[in-house]
């Protein structure tokens, strides 16, 4: 299925940098020189052997708070990604499958919800609820479910209206085989697409929410947070906020990078082995 | 080139001369290196002027290759690498492209299967009539329209005076096909390429439109290729005829010889095709399924595509319900699964009344009612296996697991005679004959006692069809199924059916046994249905169009 010579130099370098993301977050603790929260050295120290990346506005080692803020960043980000996809894609499936009521119902409520801007709705929301990881990746996930919900509706009216899932309705079939035996693996190709755009999304939603001071709180901090923290060292010339920054880009287009080749690779609707 | 402008006539009487053809194209299948294929190999004809040679063949015998290499193109990167195509006595595939722009359009020209999607739907017919012959500047538009509206005449086409102003859309899709032919014809060709011009017609459209290109072929004396994977619809206008199998020629003889005495096996096997011995069943005491004055409708009541329908089906049996596109045989097809619930009537089967509605059906009265698709591509799920589609009936409808399954997996593939082997091959790795066999086995899974098959064989080609018939009639006898065949192609049903049902316009028209439904005399309709079904016999058609008594509807 894998034919490692066969990938090109841009998917490379997107696999790299975002295996290198991960490794960071799922072993922060074995990889990061100093803990999370240690205060280590001087306020805004520069970069020296002691601190790769130098140190942050309470003197903490700027390259662990980044290990630790990549850990909080991707489980964040990924949580809502995963619940935004299993609401959306079952909640468009059945919409398109059932159809009538129940789907002008559904469809009227999402349409309700999109109509407001996300990060405006998001602070409202999270101004009010108790501040926790939880409640973030709630609000996130369903809130870019709507997104999902939309394309996996529009997916599957099509697959719905071929042969086999008639064939599958005339055998007496029930919602759930329909929906994750014959349609879901048909709209795969396109769901892995949008599963790579909704995770950069979210990492941006996360970052802007933890900029404004509603996402992760302190002490614990994702890249968005850091560059908050961070911010007012740049009048003095100090780099420590770009380099969360520049974390954030780089996963951004590492995943993105990834998931054209993906693309690329599975848009064959002919199915079979692909 | 010496001779320009004025189009070359040389003294001998050979107009085309394709000499050694060969055509390739590259393959790229997924984990393989691209290779290149042969698709038509060493193949030579010569074409007299005004006579027509009928190519001949199943899909992928390369004959609309050949047919397109007369006029040195190649569809979808297909390259001719070999051979020579002497058009008028020179060489077309050394003029370069400014060669082939001057022959295409003036000396050649080009009327495709599909005229629907063939025209720009944004411009008027004449424009688009008109337009190769102004191109290669055949005199004055004044001259060309006057040229089409004389051959929309000769075509028979209703309001020859004005039908030029109409869109695409605002013509019938027989009458789009002459249209099409009349804009070949405008420019004054010496050869028209002919490519399956009425494979998407109706049948009783496709006997006008045949009449209206065998009369101008005539009448204008131009020379023609006309490709078809019909015998029976070439035997009438072509005044030879060329088998070919795979790229190859198989026979090459004038048309009379190919269809009487064909020498090869494989045209006989073309020539033979449809001529299934069925004994008619007499019909027995209680029918299995009786359908009794059903009306039905799209979008609320709006529009009644049936109307007081009543037909019975015998155990064991064959029902085949006849008509052309829209008289409602695939809509009788949904009512009777439930898919569409009728506004009246009733449906007994098997001694019980069916619900309307399928939601509301029993597990049994869905198991035994099957239903088998026109294209078998879309009606298996293509990410499933060969042994999923087949063994998720046996798994739904008799909790059989494991060992058990794949055991009558394997039973039923010997049936439909393809063999264990495929229990693991994806409908994308079948051809297009298999496919149609697993949507078989999948129905005969669920031991059904009627399986309704919706055009079943009519995308397919004829040999395959054939065998798809045979099988259909083998496992009948010991299944002991019956069969409800929606079919417009009435050699099918002579081949299977014990009694006729003839749809027109969402009614039955003509009802009752084979022989009852074929035994003259016939009502209009089912006359002109009966008598526009190509036959392999010369001159059928002459006689065919004199002793009509009703006009088509023109799809």
């Amino acid at each position: 299925m894998f034919n490692i010579r066969q990938i090109p130099l841009a998917a490379w370098i997107g696999l790299l940098l975002t295996g290198l993301a991960v490794i960071c977050a799922l072993f922060a603790q074995w990889i990061a020189p100093h803990g999370n929260g240690e205060i280590v050295g001087d306020v805004w120290a520069p970069m020296s052997s002691a601190h790769w990346l130098g140190t942050d506005n309470l003197g903490r080692d700027l390259l662990s708070r980044m290990i630790y803020g990549a850990r909080i960043t991707i489980f964040i980000a990924g949580m809502a990604t995963a619940l935004s996809f299993s609401l959306g894609a079952i909640l468009g499936f059945t919409a398109a499958v059932v159809g009538g009521l129940v789907d002008t119902l559904m469809s009227g409520v999402v349409d309700l919800l999109m109509a407001i801007p996300t990060l405006i709705f998001g602070l409202v929301i999270l101004a009010v609820l108790p501040a926790n990881n939880v409640t973030l990746i709630l609000v996130m996930g369903i809130l870019s479910s709507t997104r999902v919900y939309r394309l996996s509706r529009a997916v599957a009216a099509d697959i719905n209206a071929m042969d086999f899932v008639e064939a599958a309705k005339l055998r007496g079939e029930g919602l759930s085989w329909i929906i994750f035996r014959e349609i879901l693996p048909n709209a795969m190709s396109l769901l892995v697409a949008e599963l790579g755009l909704r995770f950069i999304f979210s990492v941006l939603f996360l970052s802007a929410l933890s900029y404004l001071g509603l996402g992760v709180q302190p002490p614990d901090a994702d890249w968005g947070g850091m560059v908050m923290e961070n911010k007012d060292g740049i009048v003095f010339g100090i780099p420590a906020a770009l380099i969360p920054a520049a974390a954030i880009a780089g996963l951004g287009i590492s995943v993105n990078l990834v998931v054209d080749w993906v693309l690329t690779r599975t848009t064959s609707f002919k199915g079979g082995r692909d | 080139m010496a001779n320009g402008h004025a189009k070359p006539r040389h003294e001998s009487d050979v107009l085309l001369e394709i000499r050694n053809l060969k055509v390739e194209a590259t393959v790229y299948s997924p984990n393989e290196k691209p290779r290149d294929v042969t698709i038509v190999d060493g193949v030579s004809l010569a074409l007299k002027r005004g006579k027509v040679l009928g190519l001949i063949g199943e899909s992928g015998a390369g004959k609309s290759t050949i047919g397109l290499s007369a006029m040195g193109y190649g569809r979808g990167g297909v390259r001719i690498t070999g051979g020579e195509v002497l058009l008028n006595g020179r060489d077309i595939l050394q003029g370069g492209v400014k060669g082939l722009r001057k022959v295409r359009g003036s000396e050649v020209c080009y009327v495709a299967q599909s005229a629907a999607a063939a025209f720009n739907p944004a411009h008027r017919l004449m424009d688009q009539v008109v337009e190769a012959a102004l191109l290669h500047g055949l005199g004055t538009r004044a001259e060309a329209e006057k040229r089409a509206i004389a051959l929309f005449k000769k075509l028979r086409l209703p309001d020859a005076q004005k039908i030029g102003s109409r869109y695409p859309h605002q013509v019938s899709g027989g009458q789009l096909q002459r249209v099409m032919t009349a804009m070949a014809l405008c420019s004054e060709p010496d050869l028209i390429v002919f490519d399956e011009p009425t494979t998407a017609l109706d049948v009783t459209t496709q006997i006008d439109v045949l009449a209206a290109i065998k009369d101008a072929i005539r009448d204008t004396s131009v020379a023609a290729l006309y490709i078809t994977h019909d015998l029976a619809v070439v035997a009438q206008v072509s005044d030879e005829i060329m088998v070919l199998q795979d790229g190859k020629m198989v026979e090459h003889g004038e048309t009379r010889q190919v269809i009487e005495a064909p020498r090869m096996d494989y045209t006989k096997a073309l020539v033979s095709v449809r001529s299934i011995d069925h004994e008619e069943k007499n019909p027995a005491q209680e029918p299995l399924l009786s359908v009794r004055n059903i009306t039905a409708a799209y979008g609320g009541d709006a529009v009644k595509v049936l109307q007081h329908v009543s037909v019975d089906i015998h155990p064991g049996q064959t029902l085949a319900v006849v008509g052309e596109s829209g008289s409602g045989k695939s809509t009788l097809a949904r009512v009777i699964t439930g898919l569409l619930p009728p506004i009246a009537g009733s449906i007994t089967f098997a001694n019980r009344m069916l619900a309307p509605r399928l939601a509301d059906r029993s597990r049994d009265d869905l198991r035994e009612l099957q239903m088998i698709y026109q294209m078998a591509d879309v009606a298996m799920n293509p990410r499933q296996t060969v042994g999923t589609i087949i063994g998720r009936p046996l798994e739904f409808y008799f909790g059989m697991r494991g060992k058990e399954r794949d055991a009558r997996v394997g039973e039923l593939l010997d049936e439909i005679e393809m063999g264990k082997g495929f229990v693991h091959r994806y409908p994308a790795e079948l051809s297009g004959g298999q496919k149609q066999r697993v949507c078989i086995a999948r129905a005969l899974a669920a031991k059904p006692k009627l399986i309704i098959c919706d055009e079943v064989t009519s995308a397919l080609d004829p040999l395959v069809a054939d065998g798809i018939l045979k099988l259909l009639l083998r496992l009948q006898k010991f299944e002991d199924v019956a069969y409800l065949f929606i079919t417009h192609d009435l050699a099918t049903v002579k081949a299977i059916a014990d009694s006729i049902a003839v749809m027109y316009r969402g009614e039955v028209v003509r009802y009752g046994s084979k022989t009852q439904v074929l035994r003259p005399p016939f009502d209009a309709y089912t006359d002109l249905l009966l008598s526009s079904v190509p036959e392999m016999e010369v001159g059928w058609l002459e006689s065919a169009i004199k002793g009509r008594r009703m006009e088509s509807a023109g799809n």
